[in-house]
């Protein structure tokens, strides 16, 4: 919970642990089928009523599947926070999850998974995702037609009560909102809610190798993944640091060598993406098929060149941007809960803006270019999409992952 | 939002800024809303406003691109820039601390030196981001869409341009394009948030003097639109994407905030009489309707995503729900819960000071007007369910020209 009395807003983000790691492995896309289900009415309310209820308090509001986590988003005027937790305490209690509309969602699922089709950076990512992480980490959200057709309602039911439970969920507010009535609402909606996680997690080896998927496309994209630290470990500030010298803003390095100096691409990006496990760099560009093999070949160039270190004024730069971007997330309530939310879920404590900041204050290049000379980027897997395969025989120096 | 003031200053060059000051933000938002667009381009030279929008970040006589892109970030500000129909806006967020270095920044690339080295570069990158939008759906359809509904209007054209009139632009022609349309009186600064305005003003005075001032006339007819069904095919897509766009209001009409509601509630995307039909029920990935104004007309858009084989089921759905709209016009009820989802949002987007920068720009472009955050949630909540039906009569739904791209051609009639 965080008060930022100079906003009219209260913001809320309720996580559930139903992400699609728990999904079973003969259901993938449960998790996504149920969310789906929980909104189509809870308590008093039919699916109708629920949706026009949120609208009344004039809620901005989301739902998404994650791996880890089912999440449920929203905004609304501080005068309306009670009301709008009441709601979602029914949502996550009492869902009707009325048989039916059994198959409406059913059709809205396979929507989603046909829409994911022309979506080709998203199934790009899907297939990287698979060799960033064991399984079930790397695993997708939106299951495939053969899973989404073979869903019951019984396995909709049975996972509500096994995942919509208390153990491993958060609730985060943030907003104009005052600590001690705020306190007294969630024991009041959330005291006697009770239930506990019901699966372990069994891993399995993310996927080897190199990757092409055939499409007809104007554009080849191309995925590049290698292992990082994730958000928890000590040298996590020094790797983000250095991905954000390679990508962060017009002057970092991926957007000056492939698009500013070359002309290669549109879209070139690199970031740290993380679970709560383990963490690793996604880099991404999209450019057109005669061009692919030369950008892919300098954009390894600069990720290996990190390994030789960053300087003075690119960290300064940088760390213009972060600050501006801590300072910035004070005028979003909702930026700062689903942030507060994700601290709970990695750290399983929150870092306030102000330690964040000193975190930022101590990162300096010695400390960098140590943890990039210890660790210098390596073991890379490429996806490619699009009309042609490239050569990545060179990829990891002559030898596959 | 009490000690929130608004301040207006015309400099001697025609240059206008406005800003909605708020000592209390912790940030700055600023713009240059420049009136230029692809309404502006002839054919020979279609695309030129959004290239021309890439190549402002390329320097000037004292700044080669790289130092602007440093100093961009090292100011750490959060900063691009997006080029419409009839707007190129230039824009930034930074800490209130940086706002006078990044207004300096800002002022000086707008004159840009546009070097031919540069020009060649880019090109490639403008071709990429045509070749992007050729891949992603609705793969072109919307600008279609456009071109058929507004025929020879200026409204029809494209923004992006395509592969042939970019692959054939020259610096000389941007250059002509530029010295057209960059005039100092049709440039807006507009800011919010926490704001220095004497000394902004002070500052981009001095920078900006030189700046000439001349007549950039632009027609603004009210469009004569079609209507029909078109049907393009796209083997490698998965689903059908359909535009359909009908008349609708223009920016300076008093219906505007009455369509706005109308729009949301006919196609709003997750309460609305098109969200319960078609998306809670699985028909359709998605449908929306949204108002669009521009100078001199309007439009509403909606923007549909469904499967191949449900098509034309999907077409006589939303015809039959238009019909039905038209004929019976909105209840009272649809009607309150649209102005209470609207008016909150209209608060907490304008917790952050770009957005609420971006509704100030925009306005004072389009209506030469300033209007409070108070103001708007008035003139929303003053709509009655006679203004909605009085926008039906003039802007009938049911009449529309209709872009479906997909896996295989659709007969529909």
């Amino acid at each position: 919970m965080q008060t930022m009395p100079w906003l009219e807003s209260a913001a809320i983000s309720v996580l559930v642990p139903a992400g699609s790691q728990r999904d079973p492995s003969e259901l993938p896309g449960l998790a996504s089928f149920t969310a789906e289900m929980v909104q189509r009415g809870c308590g008093d309310l039919n699916s109708r009523q629920f949706v026009d209820q949120l609208d009344r308090l004039g809620a901005a509001r989301s739902a998404s599947v994650t791996n880890s986590h089912t999440r449920f988003s929203a905004a609304v005027p501080s005068s309306r926070l009670e009301e709008t937790l009441a709601i979602y305490r029914d949502l996550l209690r009492s869902p009707h999850l009325p048989e039916a509309q059994l198959e409406d969602s059913r059709m809205v699922a396979m929507q989603e998974l046909l829409a994911m089709e022309d979506d080709l950076a998203q199934k790009l990512l899907r297939e990287l995702r698979l060799r960033l992480y064991p399984d079930p980490y790397g695993r997708g959200t939106t299951g495939s037609p053969e899973s989404v057709q073979a869903i019951s309602h019984h396995d909709v039911a049975t996972h509500v009560k096994d995942y919509y439970v208390p153990e491993n969920s958060i609730i985060s507010i943030a907003g104009k909102i005052e600590f001690e009535a705020v306190t007294s609402i969630i024991e009041n909606l959330f005291g006697d809610w009770e239930g506990a996680l019901q699966s372990d997690i069994y891993q399995t080896p993310p996927r080897d190798g190199h990757h092409h998927i055939q499409h007809e496309s104007s554009q080849t994209q191309i995925g590049i993944v290698y292992p990082s630290v994730p958000y928890s470990h000590p040298d996590y500030f020094l790797a983000r640091s250095a991905i954000g010298i390679l990508s962060d803003g017009m002057s970092s390095r991926l957007f000056t060598e492939v698009r500013e100096k070359r002309g290669l691409c549109y879209t070139v990006y690199a970031m740290c993406h993380t679970i709560k496990e383990e963490g690793c760099v996604l880099a991404y560009a999209g450019t057109t098929t005669d061009r692919a093999q030369e950008t892919l070949d300098v954009m390894l160039a600069e990720i290996r060149r990190l390994g030789d270190g960053v300087f003075e004024d690119e960290l300064k730069r940088l760390k213009a941007r972060m600050k501006t971007g801590l300072i910035m997330q004070q005028e979003s309530s909702s930026s700062r809960s689903i942030s507060m939310a994700s601290d709970w879920h990695l750290l399983g404590y929150i870092r306030t803006l102000e330690e964040l900041s000193d975190i930022l204050d101590k990162v300096n290049t010695e400390s960098i270019n140590q943890y990039l000379s210890d660790h210098p980027p390596q073991q890379f897997k490429v996806v490619t999409l699009g009309q042609r395969a490239l050569d990545t025989s060179d990829v990891n120096g002559g030898g596959e992952v | 939002m009490k000690d929130v003031t608004f301040r207006q200053h015309t400099l001697s060059s025609g240059l206008q800024i406005v800003a909605e000051c708020n000592p209390n933000a912790y940030s700055t938002g600023m713009a240059y809303f420049v009136k230029t667009g692809s309404r502006d381009e002839t054919p020979d030279i279609s695309g030129v406003s959004h290239f021309l929008e890439h190549m402002v970040f390329k320097g000037t006589p004292t700044r080669t691109a790289e130092q602007v892109n440093q100093q961009l970030d090292q100011i750490g500000s959060q900063s691009n820039a997006f080029t419409s129909e009839e707007q190129t806006v230039y824009y930034c967020a930074v800490l209130p601390e940086y706002q006078l270095e990044a207004l300096e920044l800002l002022s000086d690339i707008l004159r840009p030196l546009l070097r031919q080295g540069d020009f060649d570069t880019e090109k490639h990158v403008i071709l990429e981001e045509i070749a992007k939008y050729d891949d992603q759906p609705p793969f072109g359809a919307h600008e279609k869409a456009l071109a058929y509904h507004f025929q020879d209007h200026p409204l029809g054209k494209s923004v992006l341009g395509t592969r042939e009139t970019v692959s054939a632009l020259t610096r000389e022609q941007m250059l002509e394009y530029f010295n057209r349309r960059y005039s100092a009186g049709n440039i807006v600064l507009a800011m919010a948030g926490n704001i220095d305005f004497e000394a902004v003003v002070a500052q981009v005075e001095s920078q900006t003097s030189h700046w000439e001032n001349y007549n950039t006339h632009r027609d603004t007819p009210r469009a004569n639109p079609s209507s029909g069904f078109y049907s393009i095919e796209k083997p490698s897509a998965h689903q059908q994407y359909i535009i359909q766009i009908s008349n609708g209001p223009a920016a300076e009409d008093k219906n505007r905030y009455a369509s706005r509601l109308l729009g949301l509630i006919f196609g709003d995307e997750n309460n609305s009489r098109l969200f319960w039909d078609l998306i809670d029920t699985g028909k359709a990935e998605y449908a929306v309707v949204e108002p669009s104004e521009y100078q001199g007309t309007g439009i509403f858009l909606s923007y549909i995503c469904c499967q191949p084989e449900n098509t034309s089921e999907i077409l006589d759905l939303y015809q039959k729900l238009a019909r039905d709209i038209q004929e019976h016009g909105v209840t009272q009820e649809e009607l309150e819960l649209a102005k209470s989802k609207v008016c909150s949002h209209i608060v907490l987007r304008a917790e952050r000071a770009a957005s609420r920068m971006f509704s100030i720009g925009n306005n004072w472009v389009q209506r030469g007007e300033y209007t409070s955050i108070q103001q708007s949630i008035e003139r929303f909540q003053n709509v009655t369910v006679s203004d909605i039906a009085e926008v039906l009569e003039k802007y009938p739904l049911t009449q529309c020209t209709s872009v479906a791209i997909g896996p295989t051609r659709i007969e529909h009639k």
